[in-house]
């Protein structure tokens, strides 16, 4: 554990030490500011529906954006090779820089926060739609994350790294969008794999454990997939 | 440094597991500390390492010497875990690199051939994040840290950033974050390339310091880096290991020949020939090439016998001018070039 934590330090002082997690989200709120106070007074309804909306479309951008060093930078720099040889598991390595780009994510969520209040000074906020609109956000993030790290093990180039994560969200999140234009026999699994869906579920105000499990899976998936990636050295390289 | 026992011309069988417990107490001088046994590693159809067995002693400095390609780096990859064995069995302190990497990990230093340290991070900074991966309490932490900054001569540059040192000062945090941890073992992949002559005296310096109470392993194709620094030195060439020794054994060893090189004037060609073949001790004579009516002779004769003097006495019964004559002094180069010749590929593992 001692590892992890270490590795979860370095990475956050890494984001934090330099402009990336400024930048990243500076440029997140600003968006999502803009696209929230926009509608507010056309629709005049007390909720953060405006946010909630257009977020997992600036998240297919964010989550990539942060994720595309954590990996492909070590395997550049060849800084894989000490950090390998410490005295930590591949899952702890994985799982401390996922941990510290999720912490990058929550202190943005945290952040928006300032939406739900200002609304609140407004007219009363359904809270527990709120709650689980971000519950919903923090999950959708971090499977967008999860498939960010993995992108970001499988390249020592950060572009390619980016753009690899950028389309697979980007893919989970068009899922939802084509569902009109689906032939009917594939239109259930279609819905089912869209992020879309189980986001919009959880919007709704209810927390529904197949939605919760369907974005936990993918977590798990793209991080026993990063672990593999890191033991693929052990292949040849 | 204590001697291992005798080492044969090839690399001597391993003891075997029945005679090398697996916890020996670590502080005798002849505890072997690292047991490799036929170690092979494949890339794809390469053998980057092939069919290698040796012991390492505690407290040995061993050098592991050989042309690029030759499979030191991969050799030593495969004893920090980074890359399992294709086949054979490695252990450290009696631990197996497959079976329990977090341990053998854990009582190793390793400094990779590229240096390759977190160029965005502070000096200090990096070090306290190695102490911390590393498991040294933090309580100790600082300690450790301002021990390892005074030996390693970091102090000047604590609060610099990683990527704005010098190579010289990479070199020695590379060093530091290798010994920080006062492990057992200590390897380092070519730890002296690209470094300034100064540079080079400095961390040899370091190296031998850090080193006096720990196993090291280094890997170089330098070779005077092996005379500097090693007691002991495995030559490698093309994933065997084709020596092993003492740099002193294997002058010994491979040279049972010397040679006089000498430049005679006023003879004849066959008639020096043959007078110097007549010399007692000589074993071969050959012509080189002549100039200015002065003849070039290549003599070759026992280690133990000196023909200075005989060759002299004969060049002046003859009324020959010797106008020169030196004795060849083999140096480990030569020995090298000899067990490595004929290597023209270049691959890299």
């Amino acid at each position: 554990m001692t590892g992890l934590a270490a590795v979860y330090r370095r990475e956050l002082a890494g984001y934090f030490g330099q402009p990336v997690a400024y930048i990243v989200i500076t440029a997140y709120l600003l968006i999502c500011g803009w696209f929230f106070t926009s509608g507010l007074f056309l629709v005049g309804q007390a909720d953060v529906r405006g946010y909630l909306d257009v977020a997992p479309t600036i998240l297919v951008f964010f989550a990539p954006a942060l994720t595309m060093r954590l990996l492909a930078e070590e395997w550049k720099n060849g800084t894989m090779e000490l950090l390998l040889t410490l005295p930590v598991r591949d899952s702890e390595v994985v799982l401390g820089k996922y941990l510290a780009a999720f912490t990058v994510l929550a202190v943005a969520q945290v952040l928006t926060l300032a939406y739900p209040l200002t609304v609140g000074l407004l007219g009363p906020v359904d809270v527990g739609q709120v709650a689980t609109g971000y519950v919903g956000l923090l999950l959708l993030g971090g499977a967008f994350l999860a498939v960010g790290v993995l992108a970001s093990a499988l390249t020592s180039s950060q572009v390619v790294a980016f753009i690899v994560s950028f389309f697979v969200c980007f893919g989970l999140f068009l899922l939802g969008k084509s569902l009109p234009f689906v032939p009917s026999g594939l239109l259930p699994l279609f819905d089912y794999l869209a992020v879309d869906t189980h986001f919009a579920n959880l919007t709704k105000g209810v927390i529904d454990s197949r939605d919760v499990l369907y974005f936990l899976s993918i977590v798990l998936l793209c991080l026993a997939g990063t672990v593999h990636a890191l033991e693929g050295r052990k292949w040849g390289r | 440094m204590t001697d291992g026992p005798p080492r044969d011309k090839n690399p001597a069988p391993m003891t075997s597991p029945a005679t090398a417990p697996a916890t020996a107490p670590a502080t005798s001088g002849t505890t072997p500390v690292i047991e490799v046994e036929g170690l092979t590693k494949r890339y794809g159809d390469v053998r980057a390492v092939d069919d290698v067995s040796f012991t390492i002693r505690k407290g040995e400095v061993v050098g592991l010497l050989g042309p690029n390609g030759a499979g030191k780096t991969t050799t030593m990859k495969v004893l920090t875990c980074y890359l399992p064995p294709t086949s054979g069995r490695v252990r450290l302190d009696g631990l197996d690199v497959v079976d329990s990497p977090l341990e053998v990990r854990r009582r190793i230093g390793y400094l990779p051939e590229s240096v390759p340290l977190y160029d965005e991070m502070g000096v200090h900074e990096y070090l306290q994040f190695v102490a911390r991966v590393r498991g040294i309490p933090p309580t100790k932490r600082r300690e450790a840290i301002a021990d390892i900054v005074r030996r390693c001569g970091l102090k000047a540059v604590i609060w610099r950033g990683v990527g704005e040192l010098s190579k010289g000062y990479r070199q020695r945090l590379g060093l530091a974050q290798a010994v920080i941890h006062d492990p057992d073992v200590v390897i380092l992949d070519e730890p002296t390339t690209g470094l300034d002559p100064n540079q080079i005296v400095e961390i040899r310096r370091l190296i031998r310091e850090l080193g006096s109470a720990k196993t090291v392993i280094l890997s170089t194709h330098i070779l005077q880096e092996v005379e500097a620094v090693c007691d002991r030195v495995l030559i490698i060439h093309q994933g065997r290991i084709i020596a092993d020794g003492t740099p002193d054994q294997l002058h010994r060893e491979f040279h049972g020949a010397q040679e006089l090189d000498l430049l005679v004037q006023g003879a004849d060609a066959e008639d020096a020939r043959g007078a110097l073949g007549g010399l007692q001790g000589v074993e071969a004579v050959s012509m080189g090439a002549a100039s200015d009516g002065a003849l070039a002779l290549h003599v070759s004769c026992g280690r133990e016998t000196d023909l200075r003097e005989p060759v002299f006495r004969l060049c002046v019964e003859r009324g020959w001018v010797l106008l020169e004559m030196r004795r060849k002094v083999v140096s480990l180069e030569e020995i090298f070039r000899q067990l490595t010749a004929g290597e023209a590929e270049d691959k890299q593992p």
